[in-house]
């Protein structure tokens, strides 16, 4: 059968290609959804060019055939499952889960060859030393990425909370001493071939729960995306390990593009990956530092009445959606409400800070599920110099993208990350649970402002009440 | 050419494309782009199914490759339909429009 290499070399060509115009394509809303069966397709390809290549050559035994089948079943059902049911507001969570799992996917691979090195089926093509060593990348990597991405979704989830330890200096401690013991575990299983394993699985392990655990919800997005670029690299060190050339191109490339996201994710919330990843949760030290804290001296607080009588004369109203809104799944009371306002003909346009929600883009996925069109959704730079002339700006749910401070202080921890300017216009009514502080633990000037009132309460029942009043007040019924 | 400094090419190159190809994205997109990726890291399916098809009548083999597959088909599958549900909603307001 010696046709079956050149087909299984076109299979992965074109499979290659189709992951690569996949990625490219995601990266445009207009060709997005086609892109993302386009690499979907392509990992059909990939999976039938391994199997006829087997099969065509070393044959695939009844055995194997039923334990593909199992896991394909249980595996795949399950995911779909849990893809159809998930809320869109805990994407994030979803998508570290799914994340960790790859990252599990590639350990076990490593494991298996590890324990099991007449299973090697790189026909001898890698030597062993370079097989030790990229099955020890693997397993590392691979269990950072699950034990971090399974951290991360707990926290996100609630299910975890940021223990105090994890802040002294003592996590530094924990995590050097794990890097260690994996890095140990490591070199003996690459000179020896055989010992070592449990120990860089179970040190990496920790290392993935230790770098994870500090760190606050609001950088959590970030440490996601990172562990979804890990989880590349686990791949293309699993295709070093299998000796598949497909594997380590599509995993290089997820691992690369992971990363540019991670770094955009970073540039819109102004921080370093570097102290994202070592600095601990935000605002536990700068509040104690005493910058950026003090209390609030003049804070206006209304009701939804008030707050829809001055609705009601607006001309121009922006909303300004963040987590809170989410959390409360009040995205379409939000959406009722701005229907009832440009019925009246009032302009409504939504400010979308960068990083509003849990991760960028999050909101904007959010507001498409209530039907909000996509048009009146505005972008921070193209939103901000129409402040001046705005009547109203709504502030639901978020916090620290609207705190004056980034612009003004510059000894709060916030200088220098783009907010949006919501004091410029004329009047601001924040809707906030309380007085707590944002994800940042900082204080916000905007409350103290003279333009600024809060309504207290949870998002949604406010808006239900603003809803009611403004239909009280004949607000957009056209008569 | 060895397998192994071919290899090692295959890694550069991929990488730089991943690199590039990513440059410029509306952040509307970061979210399904970050999904759509993190499913195309699933990719190690292709591993576990070479384990399994290679493991002969191991059975702790098989079973590790096999447990192996459905948490990558657990992220291949999972991945791709929560990006096409994001995505969905995204084209549903422009063919509305």
């Amino acid at each position: 059968m010696t046709f079956i290499a050149p087909v299984k070399f076109a299979i992965d060509l074109l499979a290659v290609l189709l992951l690569a115009l996949g990625i490219k394509g995601l990266s445009k809303v207009r060709s997005a959804r086609e892109a993302n069966r386009l690499a979907a397709i392509a990992m059909i390809l990939a999976a039938f060019g391994v199997l006829l290549n087997s099969q065509g050559t070393i044959g695939i035994s009844i055995n194997s055939w039923i334990w593909i089948i199992c896991g394909t079943l249980i595996g795949g059902i399950l995911g779909a499952l849990i893809a159809k049911r998930v809320p869109m507001t805990a994407m994030p969570e979803i998508v570290a889960l799914f994340n960790g799992c790859g990252g599990m996917s590639s350990l076990l691979v490593a494991l298996g060859v590890a324990l099991f090195p007449s299973a090697d089926s790189s026909d001898g093509v890698i030597s062993e030393s370079i097989r030790n060593f990229s099955i020890v990348v693997s397993l590392f990597v691979g269990a950072i990425t699950f034990s971090g991405s399974i951290v991360a979704m707990a926290k996100l989830q609630g299910w975890l909370s940021t223990p105090s330890w994890t802040q002294s200096k003592a996590r530094h401690f924990f995590n050097i001493l794990s890097a260690v013991l994996a890095l140990i575990g490591g070199i003996y299983f690459s000179i020896d071939g055989q010992n070592g394993l449990v120990l860089i699985v179970f040190a990496s392990s920790l290392l993935g729960i230790g770098v994870t655990l500090p760190i606050g919800g609001a950088d959590m997005p970030v440490v996601i995306s990172l562990l979804n670029s890990y989880s590349g690299v686990a791949a293309a060190a699993a295709g070093f390990v299998v000796g598949s050339q497909l594997l380590i191109v599509a995993g290089a490339m997820v691992g690369a593009a992971g990363l540019i996201l991670t770094q955009v994710m970073c540039d819109g919330m102004n921080r370093s990956l570097v102290s994202v990843l070592f600095g601990g949760a935000l605002g536990v030290g700068s509040v104690a530092s005493g910058s950026g804290g003090g209390e609030y001296t003049n804070i206006t607080s209304c009701s939804p009445e008030e707050c829809a009588l001055t609705l009601e004369a607006a001309e121009k109203v922006v909303i300004v959606p963040g987590y809170g809104l989410a959390v409360a799944q009040a995205q379409h009371t939000l959406r009722e409400v701005t229907r009832v306002l440009e019925n009246a003909d009032i302009e409504v346009t939504y400010a979308i800070h960068p990083v509003a929600g849990r991760m960028p883009g999050h909101m904007n996925v959010l507001l498409a599920e209530a039907d909000v069109p996509y048009e009146q959704l505005k972008e921070m730079d193209v939103v901000n110099p129409e402040f001046p002339a705005t009547d109203v700006v709504l502030v639901l749910g978020a916090n620290d993208v609207v705190n004056p401070q980034a612009k003004n202080d510059q000894t709060s921890p916030l200088y220098g990350m783009p907010v949006l300017d919501v004091q410029e216009a004329r009047t601001v009514f924040v809707v906030k649970r309380g007085m707590n502080a944002g994800y940042s633990g900082i204080k916000n000037d905007l409350f103290d402002l003279q333009n600024t009132s809060m309504v207290f309460g949870d998002a949604k029942k406010v808006l239900g009440d603003l809803l009611l009043e403004l239909k009280e007040l004949g607000v957009g019924s056209k008569g | 050419m060895s397998f192994f400094s071919e290899a090692l090419w295959v890694l550069l190159l991929g990488s730089l494309l991943g690199l590039e190809l990513i440059g410029k994205v509306p952040p509307t997109l970061h979210t399904p782009l970050m999904s759509g990726a993190n499913a195309i890291s699933g990719i190690t399916m292709l591993a576990a199914l070479t384990l399994i098809i290679k493991s002969g009548d191991n059975l702790p083999l098989l079973i590790i490759g096999s447990i192996s597959l459905g948490f990558a088909l657990f992220n291949v599958i999972g991945g791709f339909l929560v990006t096409d549900r994001m995505l969905a909603m995204f084209s549903r307001k422009k063919t509305r429009k």
